[in-house]
């Protein structure tokens, strides 16, 4: 594998080598970057995914299908939550269960808090490997009453496993739901506060606007999504586009990177794209709180679930692209095969196309803008 | 049946006990105060022409009759010799703990900045942090690589500490206090910083670390390319003030701040301004903070660095605060001028020559001592803000900014300025009035900055709150 990457550094004495990672403080987990420069300025930066692989779609198909929930959380620890979505939907389909209405606003609920965590985390790194450290902070302080509120919820605060086959494990508890919106009444205020803070600085601008370009037709043809697509330009929501859960019954807008401060695709509209969607987010959790259905949280599913022989696709929106979970049942009680389409996974491609003549500087930005993940590119 | 007891977790105690406090105070406060006592005793005494009739007079009180003026001169110049060196300890002293303490401020206000807790275990408010640090740096492994330039990883460190250690000799404090008034004061200042890159250049070369390599580079690229802008607008006080040296250039401003050179020169304000951002750069701080820059190059020069030689980088990049506050306010901030005390009230104090001064001149040096040390204090603060605050900028604009926009606007200041000491000359209310304008500009900016500030702190429903520090 090493010698594979290797041969596809072309190399002369000009040229350095040099190994970006594995454990490097900007590498959000454990990635390498393979990048040859010749100075500051880079000729190419090949990734070297793989090192944070635990086989967690091969888990899939040794334990069984409740079993596999907990296994869906350490997909994506940054964002857990839509990976227990995903799983739960695909599975739903495959039994041709429905999950009450009430688990559905419960499950949008959760996914939209939790996609407000994670770009609050995004926004927050993106901003410490530019160099100010400060935002990051107030983006963890943020994340923490929602971690407070999550685990007044379903108990845990990083791996929730939380939904469940036919719904959700827990109804929300007493009073929650004011806390919730006095959260969200806070937060709505904080957003306005981080633009302040960090998001319109004039260093922080100048170092992301017009940096790293992904142009519409490379973001689509490497399969990009989320946030990292629609700041290329292309609008494309799975909420919206292909609705699932509870979406179609809330409004909310799609914001499209369409160059805020530089050209459409540079890595400020993929970080700014991420603070308009925290506040679409929190209009999302607002209305679902709103009109929250009464009654059960929980289909009847069978205590061992057996679905016939088949196979079943789902596709949720996660905080970082199109998460699609595939399983295929042979009619046992353990899945014939699962398989996970993640966004970051994705966004590692792009990298190589777009790192000729970035700076090192540049390359930080490029992939913290990315918002990739370690675990959930190798899962 | 009553419920169990469950043990408590054990918390943070509220109060930090008093003996803690007590402790932290007495070092906090007691040995800056025995540091700055120990200058002002040393400096002005430290001369040849008062060593001798200091030892007199206090060895004389003791009971020890000497008179050192009668020795012969090798005796004399070995006697001038050790209380040279004696200052040299106390001012090495001065900038460890200064820096130590820096590092302590610095991490406090960063907390309160980012609403964390911060430092808060050892001693109160966890003063004694910076101590603990620095002994945990001591017991580590010395580590050198194996691939390293033995020779070269290890005399780095002392480059940067000689650099650092070698700017207290003109670095004034007080009227009389400054360990020498060269009078190529702040050319020798300039000169001796410079030895702080090579410093780093050769920790960046001698790591054979490509990481250490890539910090090294742009550091030598960066402190080289802005020590220009930052000379030239080291020239602007020069010219206004007509000497180099350094005490020199704060006699030439006067203590209120419409009399500082800041002030009294409209390209005097663009300077100082061009200057500080030079000295944030030569300091490697945010936002140039590129030679370390965590994100991009791990640690930079310092990512083979462990132990004590990671210690004294971390000691000279702290300690540097101090200094680069201190030039910016000899230059431009009226240095140690007292309001009131003119400078022949000093000589007035001094009394005769060959005498040793009296007690009012020793408590104008106090006073002048405060006002400097204040005006340092400020501007280290604000240098500590600038760093939590801005993003890093990238390397080629970093460039950009020295070469395409400081060092033109350090050219075009120093031309006017000489049109402009040639206008003061013949319109002699030209300066005074220029430096209550500008003055009264910058109030007026801080008044809308302060104003600005509360909107934005009320817009999130916050507020003020100096509790819990």
């Amino acid at each position: 594998m090493e010698k594979l990457i290797l041969r596809r550094v072309d190399r002369n004495n000009e040229e350095m080598v040099l190994n970006f990672g594995p454990q490097h403080p900007s590498t959000h987990g454990v990635i390498n970057f393979i990048v040859e420069t010749d100075g500051e300025v880079l000729k190419k930066a090949i990734p070297d995914v793989g090192y944070l692989h635990r086989s967690i779609e091969k888990i899939g198909e040794a334990v069984g299908y409740p079993g596999f929930m907990p296994y869906t959380d350490r997909v994506d620890y940054v964002a857990a939550m839509f990976a227990n979505e995903g799983y739960a939907t695909a599975v739903e389909k495959l039994l041709k269960v429905q999950p009450p209405p009430r688990a559905q606003w419960l499950r949008a609920i959760s996914c939209e808090l939790v996609r407000i965590a994670s770009h609050l985390i995004s926004v927050g790194t993106m901003a410490m490997d530019i160099g100010a450290f400060t935002p990051m902070l107030h983006g963890i302080r943020e994340r923490e009453t929602i971690n407070d509120l999550i685990e007044e919820l379903c108990g845990a605060r990083l791996t929730y496993n939380y939904h469940r086959i036919g719904g959700v494990a827990y109804d929300m508890p007493e009073r929650w739901r004011d806390k919730v919106l006095h959260f969200l009444d806070h937060f709505d205020r904080f957003l306005e506060e981080f633009d302040r803070l960090i998001s319109f600085n004039e260093i922080y601008v100048r170092r992301l606007a017009n940096v790293a370009v992904i142009t519409r037709e490379q973001a689509i043809a490497y399969g990009l999504s989320g946030p990292n697509l629609r700041g290329s330009g292309v609008d494309f929501d799975v909420r919206r586009d292909f609705p699932y859960g509870a979406y179609p019954e809330f409004k909310f807008a799609v914001p499209v990177g369409h160059g805020f401060k530089g050209c459409s695709g540079d890595c400020f509209d993929r970080y700014y794209l991420r603070c308009l969607e925290m506040g679409e987010s929190s209009k999302i959790v607002r209305q679902a709180l709103n009109s929250m259905p009464d009654g059960e949280f929980m289909a009847k599913v069978p205590r061992n679930i057996k679905p016939e022989a088949g196979e079943a696709i789902s596709r949720v929106e996660s905080a970082r692209g199109e998460m699609a979970y595939y399983v295929v049942s042979d009619g046992t009680n353990k899945a014939y095969r699962v398989r996970v389409r993640t966004g970051s996974f994705m966004a590692m491609g792009v990298i190589e196309d777009v790192s000729p003549g970035l700076m090192i500087g540049d390359l930080v930005a490029l992939i913290a803008s990315l918002d990739v993940v370690a675990p959930e590119i190798d899962r | 049946m009553s419920k169990p007891k469950h043990p408590r977790t054990p918390q943070v105690p509220g109060r930090t006990p008093r003996g803690v406090v007590l402790a932290t105070l007495a070092v906090g406060v007691g040995l800056p105060l025995v540091l700055f006592a120990a200058i002002l005793v040393l400096s002005p005494v430290t001369k040849p022409a008062m060593l001798g009739l200091f030892l007199q007079r206090a060895l004389g009180a003791l009971g020890v009759p000497v008179e050192p003026a009668s020795w012969s001169p090798t005796l004399q110049y070995l006697l001038y010799g050790v209380s040279v060196l004696i200052l040299a300890f106390v001012l090495i002293n001065f900038g460890a703990i200064i820096s130590g303490m820096t590092v302590w401020w610095e991490m406090r206000v960063s907390s309160r900045m980012q609403s964390r807790v911060g430092y808060n275990r050892v001693g109160a408010g966890g003063f004694f942090q910076w101590v603990a640090d620095a002994v945990k740096l001591l017991l580590k492994e010395d580590l050198v690589p194996a691939e390293a330039d033995q020779l070269l990883f290890k005399a780095a460190p002392y480059f940067v500490l000689t650099g650092f250690a070698l700017t207290f000799v003109a670095l004034p404090f007080g009227e009389s206090l400054i360990a020498a008034d060269i009078n190529v004061g702040i050319f020798y200042l300039i000169s001796v910083t410079a030895l702080v890159v090579v410093g780093i250049l050769l920790a960046g070369w001698s790591s054979n670390s490509k990481w250490a390599l890539f910090g090294g580079m742009r550091s030598a690229a960066q402190v080289v390319s802005y020590e220009i802008p930052a000379g030239v607008a080291i020239f602007i006080p020069v010219l206004m003030a007509g000497s180099l040296s350094m005490q020199e250039i704060i006699r030439q401003q006067g203590a209120w701040p419409w009399q500082w050179f800041a002030f009294t020169n409209p390209a005097a304000l663009v300077a100082f301004v061009v200057f500080f951002i030079s000295q944030l750069a030569e300091g490697n701080r945010t936002p140039f903070d590129l030679p370390e820059a965590e994100s991009e190059l791990v640690a930079g020069y310092l990512s083979e660095y462990s132990s004590f030689r990671f210690a004294l980088y971390f000691l000279v990049e702290f300690g540097n605060l101090w200094v680069m506050a201190a030039v910016a306010t000899t230059l431009f901030l009226g240095g140690w001028q007292v309001p009131f005390v003119s400078q022949e009230a000093y000589a007035a104090a001094r009394g005769p020559a060959g005498a040793l001064p009296g007690a009012a001149w020793w408590g104008l040096q106090i006073l002048s001592m405060a006002v400097f040390a204040l005006k340092t204090l400020a501007v280290l603060n604000f240098i500590v803000w600038i760093r939590w605050t801005l993003p890093r900028i990238r390397v080629d604009q970093m460039m950009n900014l020295c070469w395409k926009y400081l060092v033109p606007i350090a050219f075009a200041a120093f031309i006017f300025t000489l049109g402009w000491q040639i206008a003061v000359t013949r319109l002699p209310g030209l300066g005074a009035a220029t430096g209550v304008t500008l003055f009264a500009g910058f109030l007026v900016m801080a008044v809308f900055f302060l104003r600005l500030t509360f909107r934005n702190l009320s817009a999130v429903g916050d507020h003020v709150d100096l509790t819990n520090w």
